[in-house]
């Protein structure tokens, strides 16, 4: 079927098979690669993107219903210019990646985060990446990146 | 030589990680994320039976599937059927006629034009299975009536004899028993087991893949596909985390997809969905012990006896050397006069676990530091007191009778923890949260361990690394080693290293993902022993370029080379204080046709080892840690909940000091997950916890909302700037402070980790 939808900014139109899923539709036709598979059933985040202003697993969505949505991938996360996106800038400046699987999806249910809740607490912090695991920093730099990231948002403006 | 100090510009600063951009943008190149023209799609046919013999395979329905390419079995393996590093026991994939052992035991490849055609092909293929009854545990095993291997299920005995055990009982005043068990625990590294193995330019073959151990994996696809080591190249990919889970499974992973590459003649992808991984790759051993311990009325340790069995699972993988590791580490981190230790490997009809951060020591520190917070409780000595007292020092012998020169911070990080805990003070606000709460009890846990650094007497015929540095003509820099980046940062403080070496900008210096093409047999990426194996290796490289770049810039100069200095990109005359820029001097170098590469190669001496009494240096050197922990046990749903931990670490030179902090911070989260509530549940040898909805590993809500960290540096004159090793410490000191917490919150003993809510009810409600 014919899917329209916004991605990474752009107004794109694919003809797709509506029952894959878009985690496979996105890393193996567009070659989007940074959503990662980790569990496929939705437990562990690392597929995260972001579609009309939400995080959503994309191992549990389908391709059919990209259709008419606003899709967003950490390929499509910048900030002025070539820079990093301060979100990302606060990850690499607090020390919040280690082996970087986990990464993509942190970084983008952090974006979730930060444009509904400028200036989380830690509980919402927590409350807000509880879907997204990951195995090697214990989670301490992550909540910092969080953190230092909502500053270096409120300093843009 | 250099007889100016030259100040350190990089070592010990604050550094960002040099391969955190490509992480954070999602451009970084993981197994998965690689696509090749004409791939075929790999997935696995599982016996999914736990003991039998297989009679037949029957592919017909999995072939007529359209879009499958191949299905592929024993008799498609060019080369030898048979995997395993240590002990040749365990096939490649299962041939008809003989034994499944294991649930998890491979018996065909599929390959296909997509992942989807290739798993829905897989399950059309249908095994014949002649069932046998299971060995399903270590007691039944030790039986030894139903067989796992010919002829014995307990192949492996390893120990331990210093003294006199039974003098050191008698001249005790008080002796103390334990039993313990420590459960499996799975690795959970976020990205999958991957592998792509592709026929290449060179005539053989080229593998691509998440893994630790580069070497490990040309040698076993070089076996299988009866090649040699030269027509098998093996890059690493970027690497979701290991913790041990990667060091021998990829060579697994990479035998399958290289049957499939070898028989499709196309590159063949073979990435594990999280059922496969847990299913079939390697985990934290199971272990039972059974501890002996006998104690003058001080607290002075007299003698210790153990005994542990180890589920080895249905082969022996890596656990001939893990077990090296258990026996080592079993009497914990003390000066005992008389030690007895047995350990003993054991098969069973289950998963083969393997190499998992700690390697065999987390249960048996569990275990013995259990065993020192009774004594303390019992003697009524102080937990921390009770460890001073024992402690390595300068001076003493391990347990394998090891004596100790230098590099001995075991009693600096008990008096760390005593202070930045405010010890006497934390005593007092536990007991008066005591006294005001019924349904809750906290409990503050001690415990103190001891690692041996690197492979030690068990692999020190691995036990070298090679570097090649090279400077380009722009000025930037090549770093090419054997040893993985698996996230734990081995790229940045090798960068690091090669940086103060050189004198360059850390940004112009590239730390290359490892391909055996370039650097030869490094050993493994394990042990903690990257930053001193490779780490030295490159040392000695980058210094050698740097006696070269002197020369010339004293040429040019006319400055002498002793007053020559070097850092933050350009080399100075300290007398004249004349300056070039490591690019100026990098040009005139070229133009004067200079060798600017370098290959550098670390080995340690060789140790003296007696492997029939268990008695030598067992390891070059070894890392100290002290961790109090306090926790809250809720007494009517058994739920434990960690409050806030105090840890200190000797690593000899926090050569990155941001990055030790990453890796306590992990460390201890994934110790507290092993304590607490990672359990992996069985039925008749299958995993039923295999994803992570039934396997939980921490959320970012289990985390302490206090973690204090010190970091004590008692040098070790062999290591890079006086370092020793992080990666494996970070995590060993928690389960045991954990389960000493606990036992002091409920007044019962914890003698099994993880210590669920159901496990501390039933202790509640024991008499």
């Amino acid at each position: 079927m014919i899917v329209e939808f916004t991605l990474n900014g752009e107004k794109v139109k694919y003809d797709v098979r509506p029952d894959k899923r878009v985690l496979d539709f996105f890393r193996d036709e567009l070659g989007l690669t940074g959503p990662k598979e980790a569990c496929g059933e939705g437990e562990c985040g690392a597929c995260t993107i972001i579609v009309d202003g939400l995080n959503v697993h994309s191992c549990l969505m389908l391709a059919a219903e990209l259709d008419g949505k606003d899709v967003w991938t950490i390929e499509g996360l910048k900030g002025p210019g070539e820079k990093l996106h301060p979100i990302q800038e606060a990850f690499v400046e607090a020390g919040a990646i280690q082996c970087g699987f986990c990464t993509p999806g942190m970084v983008m249910s952090t974006k979730v985060l930060l444009d509904n809740n400028p200036s989380p607490t830690r509980e919402e912090i927590k409350k807000a990446l509880e879907g997204n695991l990951c195995r090697c920093t214990g989670y301490y730099k992550i909540i910092e990146a969080v953190e230092l990231a909502a500053e270096k948002l409120k300093g843009d403006g | 030589m250099n007889t100016v100090e030259n100040k350190k510009n990089v070592i010990g600063s604050k550094i960002k990680r040099v391969d955190a951009i490509p992480k954070v943008n999602g451009k970084a190149k993981f197994a998965a994320d690689l696509y090749f023209d004409r791939m075929v799609y790999c997935y696995l046919v599982l016996a999914r039976k736990g003991h039998g013999i297989l009679k037949d395979i029957d592919v017909e329905k999995a072939l007529d599937v359209p879009g499958v390419v191949g299905v592929y079995t024993y008799k498609d393996i060019p080369g030898e059927n048979q995997l395993g590093e240590v002990v040749k026991d365990m096939p490649c994939l299962v041939s008809v006629g003989e034994k499944v052992r294991y649930y998890g035991d491979v018996v065909a490849v599929v390959a296909a034009e997509t992942y989807e055609i290739a798993k829905e092909a897989a399950e059309k293929i249908s095994l014949e299975i002649e069932e046998l009854p299971a060995v399903l545990t270590i007691e039944k095993a030790l039986e030894d009536k139903i067989r796992v291997h010919e002829p014995t299920n307990v192949p492996i005995h390893k120990k331990i004899r210093k003294g006199n055990v039974e003098d050191g009982f008698k001249h005790s005043d008080e002796i103390f028993e334990g039993e313990f068990y420590a459960h499996y625990q799975e690795q959970a590294y976020l990205e999958p087991q991957g592998i792509i193995v592709t026929p290449d330019i060179d005539y053989g073959f080229t593998v691509y893949g998440t893994m630790q151990c580069p070497y490990y994996v040309q040698n076993s696809v070089a076996r299988v596909l009866a090649t040699s080591l030269n027509r098998v190249r093996v890059i690493q990919t970027e690497t979701g985390g290991a913790f041990g889970g990667k060091e021998d499974v990829p060579s697994y992973v990479a035998s399958y997809a290289a049957v499939a590459a070898y028989n499709t003649g196309r590159p063949a992808k073979l990435i594990y969905d999280r059922e496969t991984d847990i299913q079939t790759t390697s985990k934290r051993h199971p272990i039972k012990s059974h501890y002996r311990i006998g104690v003058s009325k001080e607290g002075k340790l007299r003698a210790v006896e153990i005994k542990a069995y180890m589920d080895m699972g249905a082969y022996a993988t890596l656990s001939p050397i893990v077990m090296f590791r258990t026996l080592v580490h079993a009497a914990g981190s003390y000066d005992i006069p008389n030690v007895k230790v047995d350990v003993y490997g054991v098969y069973t009809n289950k998963i083969p676990p393997g190499a998992f951060r700690g390697f065999g020591s987390p249960q048996v520190l569990f275990a013995v530091e259990a065993m020192m917070d009774e004594i303390s409780e019992k003697l009524s000595i102080d937990p921390i007191k009770l460890r001073l007292m024992n402690t390595l020092r300068e001076g003493s012998r391990t347990a394998t009778d090891h004596l100790l020169t230098e590099s001995v911070g075991a009693v600096k990080t008990l008096e760390n923890i005593r202070e930045i805990s405010n010890w006497e003070h934390l005593n007092k606000e536990v007991e008066a949260f005591n006294n005001t709460h019924q349904d809750k009890k906290r409990g503050i846990g001690v415990s103190h361990i001891f690692y041996g650094v690197s492979l030690g007497a068990a692999g020190q015929h691995l036990d070298a690394s090679g570097s090649h540095v090279q400077i380009n003509a722009d000025g930037t820099v090549d770093v090419r080693i054997g040893g993985t980046e698996m996230g734990q940062g081995a790229k940045t403080v090798i960068a690091m290293i090669a940086a103060e070496e050189l004198g360059q900008h850390i940004e112009k210096i590239n730390v290359h993902q490892p391909d055996t093409a370039f650097v030869p047999d490094s050993g493994p990426t394990v042990a903690s022993r990257t930053t001193v194996y490779s780490g030295n290796a490159t040392r000695l490289a980058a210094s050698e370029l740097r006696q070269r770049l002197i020369d010339v810039f004293c040429n040019l100069t006319g400055a002498l080379a002793e007053n020559v200095q070097w850092g933050n990109g350009k080399f100075l005359d300290s007398l004249s204080g004349q300056e070039i820029s490591f690019e100026n001097l990098v040009e005139h170098a070229f133009r004067k046709n200079a060798k600017l590469n370098e290959t550098g190669w670390y080995k340690t001496a060789s140790l003296e080892w007696d492997a029939e009494k268990g008695i030598g240096e067992a390891y070059v050197t070894y890392s100290f840690a002290s961790q109090i922990v306090v926790v809250e046990v809720n007494l009517n749903t058994g739920q434990t909940k960690v409050v806030k931990a105090y840890t200190s670490h000797d690593v000899g030179k926090a050569l990155n000091p941001e990055g030790i902090i990453g890796q306590v911070q992990g460390g201890f989260v994934q110790g507290m997950g092993y304590a607490l509530f990672e359990d992996l549940k069985f039925k008749n040898g299958q995993i039923l916890t295999d994803n992570f909805n039934t396997y939980i590993i921490p959320t970012i809500h289990e985390i302490p909302e206090e973690l204090i960290i010190d970091i004590v540096e008692e040098p070790f004159s062999r290591g890079p700037y006086g370092a020793k090793g992080i990666g494996e410490p970070s995590l060993m000191p928690t389960p045991a402070a954990i389960a000493n917490a606990i036992s002091r919150a409920i007044g019962k003993r914890i003698k099994r980790i993880p210590a669920t809510p159901e496990y501390i009810l039933k202790l509640i409600k024991e008499d």
